[in-house]
C-alpha cells in the first residue's frame, strides 16, 4: 500500500480539531481495561479477530459519556462515516446499525487525519488492483473514475499497473484473514475519500480559510485593563435572567399564544409598534432600563408626553437626543444640514429648545460643528442621555402617567391551540415592510429611520 | 462609486529611509506604515536603554503577562455557575418544528430575521427573494432594520444591498448596489441601527464600516491576524461598539468611532465561528471549531463560562441567546443544535433533525421562535417551551426532538 504522505495545506489535525477529538474517542474505545469488548467474527469460513457489534458500540458510548442512546448512535455514526470504524457486513454502506452487525477499528495508517488529501496515483493503484483481481469487479462510478484517471495520469500508468501487480502479489502471501482485513480497511478508506455519487461528502469543509494571513504586525504600546470583581459581574447575569424570565417566550410562553404554534397573530398585533394600548409586560420592560424605554417607539412617545407635561418641562432633552440619533444613523449627504439644524434649535445661544450641557462639552461640540461628521454630537448626546437617565427617567417611573398606563395595560387571555384541524386559522403571508414604509416623516420631529410606523394588517380567517 | 481596497504594499520606498526595499507592513499608534526590515529593527530597539536588548524586553513582557494573569486570578473568586448555584435548575425543553422551509436548492449558509419578527432572509446561492448572485457561496446576509432591503455577500468579496420591491417578478439584481469591497471573502455583515450603514467582516482579516448611500468606507478595523468570521453589534446604551471573532482564535471588541480595538480575548483553541452579545450587552458568547462555546464578561475582562461536553466533538458554527439570556442555542457541524443553560453551564437539550451541518441559528427578535439553517438545504423554525422540574414529573410523554 503505497499511499503518499502529501500534506500540502499544513497540518490537517490542527485545522480540524474534531478529527483529534474523534481519535481520542477511538483510542479510549480500544483501551484494554475500560474499552470495548471485542471478539472474533466469523465471515463465511474465515475468522476475523477484534470485531465488535453495533449495539455494543452504542451502549459503550452511552455509558462513557452519560448520554442518550439516540445521541450515542449519532456520534457512533460519525465514527463510521469518517472511516475510523468500518462495517464487516455490507462494507460499502458506511453507517452504524444498532444491532449485531460486526464492526472493526480502522488502522491509524488509514486515518483521515494521517493521510489527507488522498492522491490520485494512490486511487489509480487501488482501482487497478481491483480491476486486475477480478475482471469487471469495478462498480460503474469506479469504472468512470478509472477511465478518467487513465487519461489524466497516463504518463505514469506503467508505474501504476506495476505497483498494483506488486501489491497483489505481496498480499497473496498473507493469511486469508489478514488479507481480508487489509482489503476491508483499504476499501473503507477509499469510500470516505472518494465517496460514490449520491453519498454525502463528509470531507467537504466549505470555503477555504486562512489563505491570507494578515501580515501586519501590531506594535502594542500598552493596554489598560479594568478588572472588576468577577463576583459582582456574575450576579448581574443571574439578576438579568431572572428579571427577563417572564418576558422570554421560550421560558414562560407568551399570551395570548405563540403565533408560530397556534397560527394566531394576535400576539404580534398586540405588540406592534403602533398598538394603541400596550401590553403589561411591555410597559413593565420600560422600567428595567432607560435603554429599553428609548428602544420602544411607544415608550419614547409616552416619555416625551411626560416631559412636556412636567412643570419644568425638559422635553428638549429627548428631542435633542432623537435629533442626534438621526445625525448618527442617517444619510451621510445630509449630515451637514442636520447638524446645522440641531445647532440652530438646541445649541445656539437663545435657541428655542436650548439644552443644558456642561460648558466643557458645549465648547468642544461647538468647535466640532465647524467640520460636521456623524459623531460630532456624540459627547453632547451622551451627556444629555445620562442626564435624562439620572433625573427624568426615575421620575417618569414614579409618575401617575406611568402608573396609570401600567394599570390599564393589557394582560391578554390565553387562547389554546384548536384541536380540530378544520378550525385551524389559515396562514397568510404578512405584508412586506417594503409596502408599508411612509413616504416621509410627517411630524417633522427627527425620528431615527429605524423607528418607522409599520402597520401590520391582521389577517383573520 | 468609490472602490476601496486593502492592498498590502510589499516592495517600494521605505517610509523611514526612503530606499527601495522589501517592506514590512506595520502599525505605529494604529496608523499603518511601511518600513523596511532594517528600519523596523532599529526603531524597535530605539526604546532600549542601556543593558536592555530584545531578549530582555521579551522576557519582561512575558513577566508582565503572567502578573496580569495572576491579578486576574485573584479577583476570579467565583465562576458563573457557582454564582448561579441558588438559581432553580431548568427542567425539560420541549421543542417542536413549526415550519420547514425547503426553497433553497443548495446549502443554507446564513439567515437573518426581519424586525417584524416573522420574515427571514437566508442565503446560499439564492436569497429569499430569488436574487441570483454570480458567486458560488453567499456566506453573509442581513435584513435592514426597516425591512426594505437586504444585504448579502460572500466569495465575491463584496457586500451588496438589494432594495426589496413589491413586484415579485421584478429583477432585483438590476437594482443591486455594491457597498463594501474587501480583498477576500465576506464572512458576515450587519446593518447598524439604520439602513444607512453596514458593518462587514472579511477573510482579509479586517472589519469595516460602510456608508450605504455612497459606498464610502467610514472606518476600518485592523487587529485580527487571520480571517474574521463573525461580528455582532452591541445592544448597550453607550452604543457604538461591536465584537468580532476570527481564525486567529481571538474575539476583539471595537469602538466604531475611533476604530480602536478596546478589548481582546484569546482562550479558544481554534477558529471562532460565531459571536453574539448577551442581551444586556455586558457579555458575549462565542462558538468555535474547538467544540466549545464560551461566555466572556466585558467588565471583568475575562472568560466566565465554558459550554462543552466530552461527547460534543464537532465545532459550533453559530450561537444565539434567548430573550432573557438564560438559554444559549448553538448549532454544530454534527447536524445538531445544543441548548445550554447559560448560568449553570449545563446542556439542557440536544435537537436532531437536520441531515447536514447546521450553519446558522437565530432566535427571532421577540423570542417566540428560533430558526436553524443547514447544509441540508432546509430552514427549520422551531418553538420551545420550558417545563419546570415539577411539570416534568407530570409530563408523561416526551416529544421527540427530531421532526419534520
Amino acid at each position: 500500500m503505497t499511499i503518499s504522505m502529501v500534506n500540502p495545506s499544513g497540518n490537517l489535525r490542527e485545522q480540524m480539531p474534531f478529527l483529534t477529538k474523534m481519535e481520542r474517542v477511538i483510542v479510549s474505545m480500544q483501551d484494554p481495561d475500560v474499552g470495548m469488548k471485542m471478539r472474533n467474527q466469523r465471515l463465511l469460513i474465515t475468522v476475523i479477530p477484534h470485531a465488535m457489534t453495533g449495539s455494543d458500540i452504542v451502549s459503550w458510548l452511552t455509558q462513557k459519556y452519560a448520554i442518550t442512546e439516540e445521541e450515542a448512535l449519532h456520534i457512533g455514526n460519525f465514527l463510521v462515516k469518517y472511516g475510523y470504524i468500518y462495517p464487516l457486513k455490507e462494507p460499502r454502506n458506511l453507517c452504524l446499525k444498532q444491532d449485531e452487525s460486526p464492526y472493526r477499528f480502522q488502522t491509524p495508517y488509514y486515518w483521515t487525519s494521517t493521510r489527507w488529501p488522498a492522491s490520485e496515483m494512490d486511487y489509480a493503484i487501488y482501482l487497478a488492483k481491483k480491476n486486475i483481481r477480478k475482471q469487471g469487479e469495478l462498480i460503474d462510478y469506479e469504472k468512470e473514475c478509472y477511465n478518467v484517471l487513465h487519461k489524466r495520469i497516463n504518463h505514469t500508468w506503467d508505474f501504476v499497473v506495476m505497483q498494483a501487480r506488486e501489491q497483489l502479489r505481496a498480499s497473496k502471501q498473507r493469511r486469508k484473514a489478514d488479507r481480508l482485513v487489509l482489503e476491508y480497511q483499504e476499501q473503507a478508506y477509499w469510500l470516505v475519500n472518494r465517496p460514490p455519487p449520491g453519498a454525502m461528502e463528509v470531507l467537504e469543509w466549505g470555503p477555504e480559510r486562512g489563505s491570507i494571513a494578515n501580515p501586519r504586525v501590531q506594535l502594542v504600546t500598552g493596554h489598560c485593563f479594568f478588572l472588576n470583581n468577577a463576583c459582582v459581574c456574575e450576579c448581574s447575569f443571574v439578576k438579568y435572567c431572572e428579571q427577563y424570565q417572564d418576558h422570554d417566550p421560550i421560558m414562560q410562553g407568551c399570551l395570548p399564544s405563540n403565533p408560530w404554534i397556534t397560527d394566531d397573530i394576535m400576539y404580534w398585533n398586540m405588540n406592534s409598534e403602533t398598538a394603541v394600548m400596550p401590553t403589561k409586560l411591555r410597559v413593565e420592560r420600560w422600567s428595567f432600563s432607560f435603554m429599553k424605554l428609548l428602544n420602544d417607539p411607544l415608550g419614547q412617545k409616552e416619555f416625551l408626553i411626560y416631559l412636556e407635561k412636567e412643570f419644568s418641562g425638559t422635553s428638549e432633552n429627548l428631542l435633542f437626543w432623537q435629533a442626534c440619533e438621526d445625525v448618527q444613523h442617517g444619510e451621510t449627504s445630509r449630515i451637514a444640514d442636520k447638524v446645522d439644524e440641531v445647532y440652530k434649535q438646541y445649541l445656539a445661544p437663545g435657541a428655542s429648545n436650548w439644552v443644558n450641557i456642561d460648558s466643557k462639552t458645549m465648547e468642544s461640540t461647538l468647535e466640532g460643528i465647524h467640520q460636521p461628521n456623524r459623531f460630532v454630537l456624540y459627547d453632547a448626546q451622551r451627556h444629555i442621555y445620562f442626564l435624562m437617565k439620572k433625573d427624568s427617567y426615575p421620575r417618569y417611573l414614579k409618575s401617575e402617567q406611568y402608573k396609570n398606563l401600567l394599570e390599564k395595560a393589557i394582560v391578554p387571555q390565553e387562547t389554546k391551540k384548536s384541536v380540530f384541524p378544520f378550525m385551524r386559522r389559515q396562514r397568510h403571508s404578512s405584508p412586506s415592510p417594503a409596502l408599508l414604509t411612509q413616504a416621509g416623516d410627517d411630524d417633522g420631529k427627527a425620528l431615527s429611520s429605524s423607528v418607522r410606523a409599520n402597520t401590520s394588517a391582521p389577517s383573520p380567517t | 462609486m468609490c472602490d476601496h481596497t486593502f492592498v498590502a504594499i510589499t516592495f517600494g520606498p521605505c517610509d523611514s529611509c526612503t530606499l527601495n526595499k522589501p517592506l514590512m507592513n506595520i502599525y505605529l499608534q494604529n496608523e499603518p506604515v511601511n518600513y523596511c526590515s532594517l528600519c523596523v529593527e532599529m526603531m524597535a530597539c530605539q526604546g532600549l536603554t542601556q543593558g536592555e536588548n530584545l531578549a530582555s524586553l521579551k522576557a519582561e513582557s512575558e513577566g508582565l503577562k503572567l502578573r496580569l494573569e495572576e491579578e486576574r486570578a485573584k479577583l476570579h473568586d467565583v465562576e458563573l455557575h457557582q454564582a448561579a448555584e441558588k438559581v432553580e435548575p431548568l427542567g425539560q425543553l420541549v421543542t417542536k418544528a413549526r415550519r420547514s422551509l425547503k426553497g433553497h436548492g443548495n446549502k443554507v449558509l446564513c439567515t437573518d430575521w426581519c424586525r417584524d419578527k416573522r420574515r427571514l432572509v437566508s442565503s446560499s446561492q439564492v436569497t429569499e427573494h430569488a436574487v441570483t448572485m454570480p458567486c458560488t457561496w453567499v456566506m453573509a446576509c442581513a435584513y435592514a432594520p426597516s425591512g426594505c432591503a437586504i444585504a448579502c455577500g460572500g466569495l465575491d468579496n463584496k457586500c451588496s444591498v438589494y432594495p426589496l420591491s413589491l413586484d415579485k417578478n421584478e429583477n432585483l439584481s438590476a437594482k443591486k448596489k455594491s457597498v463594501a469591497m474587501h480583498t477576500n471573502y465576506l464572512s458576515a455583515c450587519s446593518f447598524t441601527n439604520s439602513d444607512m450603514q453596514i458593518l462587514t467582516s472579511s477573510g482579509d482579516g479586517t472589519c469595516a464600516l460602510w456608508d450605504v448611500e455612497s459606498g464610502q468606507l467610514l472606518q476600518s478595523f485592523h487587529g485580527h491576524s487571520a480571517d474574521v468570521l463573525s461580528l455582532d453589534l452591541a445592544p448597550s446604551e453607550t452604543g457604538n461598539t461591536f465584537v468580532s471573532g476570527g481564525c486567529d482564535k481571538k474575539a476583539n471588541v471595537w469602538d466604531m468611532r475611533s476604530g480602536q480595538n478596546i478589548q481582546s480575548f484569546e482562550t479558544h483553541e481554534s477558529d471562532i465561528n460565531s459571536v453574539k452579545y448577551y442581551p444586556s450587552g455586558d457579555a458575549f458568547a462565542t462558538g468555535s471549531d474547538d467544540a466549545t462555546c464560551r461566555l466572556y464578561d466585558l467588565r471583568a475582562d475575562r472568560e466566565v463560562a465554558i459550554y462543552s461536553k466530552e461527547s460534543i466533538i464537532f465545532g459550533a458554527s453559530s450561537v444565539d441567546f434567548s430573550i432573557s439570556g438564560r438559554l444559549l442555542f448553538a448549532g454544530y457541524n454534527d447536524y445538531t443544535i445544543n441548548v445550554w443553560d447559560v448560568l449553570k453551564g449545563t446542556r439542557v437539550s440536544i435537537l436532531f433533525g437536520h441531515e447536514n451541518r447546521v450553519s446558522t441559528v437565530r432566535v427571532s427578535p421577540d423570542g417566540t421562535a428560533f430558526c436553524s439553517g443547514s447544509w441540508d438545504h432546509t430552514l427549520r423554525v422551531r418553538t420551545g417551551r420550558y417545563l419546570s422540574l415539577s411539570d416534568t414529573h407530570t409530563h408523561t410523554h416526551t416529544h421527540t426532538h427530531s421532526l419534520t
